[in-house]
């Protein structure tokens, strides 16, 4: 780890003037992330802003939103009645992550910002264009086993590692900054030819909160993740839904997918296929074959798009009422 | 300056470390070097800077660069070498301790975050020559082989029962997950922490 100039903040607003002093700034808070990512050789920040003693934490549950402040802790937001109550699939993907002594520590804007977990990313002997945009991808030709299905490029094939992102997804998410909100929907960027380019936020730019429409607690939802261990492992694919039902029928339906692209995956074509209708056999397979709409699987993950049918199947039926 | 600073400090870092130490002793434990109200915050490092860490209820003050995480503070600055550095990447769990009561990883936080934090380790869990209840169980379950895993393995159960009763072997089994043995020995452990939790087999 390269040594690195520390300063603890005890406000947003001070957080983001003292890392404006150094453009190689990183902000700190869990920890979790950004210290593997230095020990790694994969971020070298001159200055690290601890923003712990930032007044951003907590859960308030509003009448138009849910606020959680970026400094929750994952196991805190997923241990709250309410969560788990009204936004099972936000408890049920914050379980799904890391082991317990990561959750205990890690908070949900950090988790926001994690990198993928691509081996070639990982390892800063290898080529990445993520890395070091223009060094080629190795993933594209090599071992692609984790890799996208969708939303990826002849750049990159990376995908995102948090299971918090596609819950928020499928619950229309906001991101807050200290001086902006952007949907979560815009918050994170396909790679095209910038895969270096990961999200919406600017320097020194940093996360305060994410608000959820509270309309949505009242809507049924649900999260199953798919992994090679039953726990402590990265997603295979996983699949978040948000349902407003009216009686059977699907008024209202969001659906993402993680595990399968660059960022967490809006499955509008499925929404669109179970929206108006009973999740009936039929209406829960055209959904599945929807998901994977426009899929281009890699020489070792062509098993992704069979998962991510039965998968958006299961959890649709799960959550509709269905068992 | 301790001894092992001598003759390897500029004389910006003795000043950045002075600094920090009289900051220190103007805001409450708790917050390590937050600035006070409307002042920017102080930038310390990248030279040692004096932390204060409570372990296993003392306060032991130490020299360090703000990048030492808190597993390499316990074990090179203040000898507490119970707690083992495994994948050092937040992986095996090896490096577990309480912090204010909660398990998390020592090799995933700075030493220098942990500034007024009350820090237990496998050194601080026993009551004098008494045992904790935890520690028991492993020895009556023969729960370790080689023994590299086990202090993190008795941490993480700890917290784990703090965080509320498991009331399942496989509860036992999800909520340990984050600590792993290379030596198997993982039916034993699971014997052990349902001992303590009154799991029935």
């Amino acid at each position: 780890m390269r040594p690195f100039a520390y300063a603890q903040a005890t406000s947003a607003a001070d957080a983001v003037a003292v890392a404006g002093r150094d453009p190689s700034a990183a902000f700190l808070a869990g920890g979790t992330e950004l210290l593997n990512l230095m020990r790694d050789g994969l971020a070298a920040p001159g200055l690290v802003v601890d923003v712990n003693a930032v007044p951003a934490k907590g859960i308030s549950f509003g009448e138009e939103v849910i606020r959680i402040g970026a400094l929750a802790r994952m196991a805190e937001v997923a241990r709250e009645p309410r969560v788990r109550d009204r936004l099972p699939v936000l408890s049920q993907a914050l379980l799904a992550g890391a082991s317990a002594q990561v959750r205990n520590a890690a908070s949900v804007g950090g988790n926001l910002m994690q990198r993928t977990r691509c081996w070639y990313f990982r390892d800063a002997a290898m080529p990445c264009n993520t890395r070091v945009p223009g060094s080629g991808c190795p993933a594209i030709g090599g071992e692609n086993r984790w890799h996208a299905i969708l939303g990826g490029s002849d750049a990159c094939i990376k995908v995102h590692p948090s299971d918090l992102a596609v819950a928020l997804t499928a619950l229309d998410a906001t991101v807050v900054t200290h001086d902006r909100r952007i949907p979560i929907t815009e918050f994170y960027r396909l790679p095209g030819s910038t895969p270096h380019v990961e999200t919406a936020l600017r320097p020194g730019e940093l996360i305060v909160a994410v608000e959820i429409p509270a309309a949505g607690a009242g809507f049924r939802s649900g999260y199953r993740k798919v992994r090679d261990r039953a726990s402590f492992e990265f997603a295979l694919v996983s699949v978040a839904v948000s349902l407003d039902l009216d009686g059977g029928t699907v008024r209202q339906a969001r659906i993402a997918l993680g595990g399968v692209a660059p960022r967490p995956w809006r499955a509008l074509a499925a929404e669109n296929a179970v929206r108006g209708r009973r999740l009936t056999p039929d209406v829960l397979r055209a959904a599945g074959e929807a998901a994977v709409e426009g899929a281009a699987p890699r020489e070792h993950n062509a098993f992704k798009v069979e998962l991510v049918r039965r998968t958006v199947a299961d959890v649709l039926e799960r959550v509709g009422g269905g068992r | 300056m301790e001894e092992d600073a001598k003759g390897r400090f500029s004389r910006r870092q003795v000043l950045a470390a002075s600094t920090a130490l009289a900051a220190a002793t103007t805001v409450a434990p708790g917050g390590a070097r937050p600035a006070a109200a409307g002042a920017a915050p102080e930038i310390v490092g990248p030279g040692e800077v004096r932390v204060a860490l409570r372990v296993n209820g003392q306060v032991r003050e130490t020299l360090v660069e703000p990048r030492v995480t808190l597993l390499d503070a316990l074990r090179e600055k203040l000898d507490l070498t119970g707690t083992k550095k495994g994948c050092d990447h937040g992986e095996c769990g090896a490096c577990t301790v309480l912090v204010d009561g909660v398990r998390v990883k020592s090799c995933l936080t700075l030493a220098i975050m942990r500034e007024g934090a009350e820090i237990t380790t496998i050194e601080g869990l026993a009551d004098g020559s008494r045992l904790h209840p935890m520690q028991v169980a492993f020895l009556e379950r023969d729960a370790f082989q080689c023994g590299f895993c086990t202090p993190g393995q008795i941490l993480s159960a700890v917290g784990l029962l703090k965080e509320g009763r498991p009331r399942s072997r496989d509860e036992i089994r999800e909520g340990m997950s984050g600590n792993l043995c290379r030596c198997s020995a993982y039916p034993n452990i699971v014997d052990a922490v349902a001992d303590v939790a009154e799991v029935p087999r």
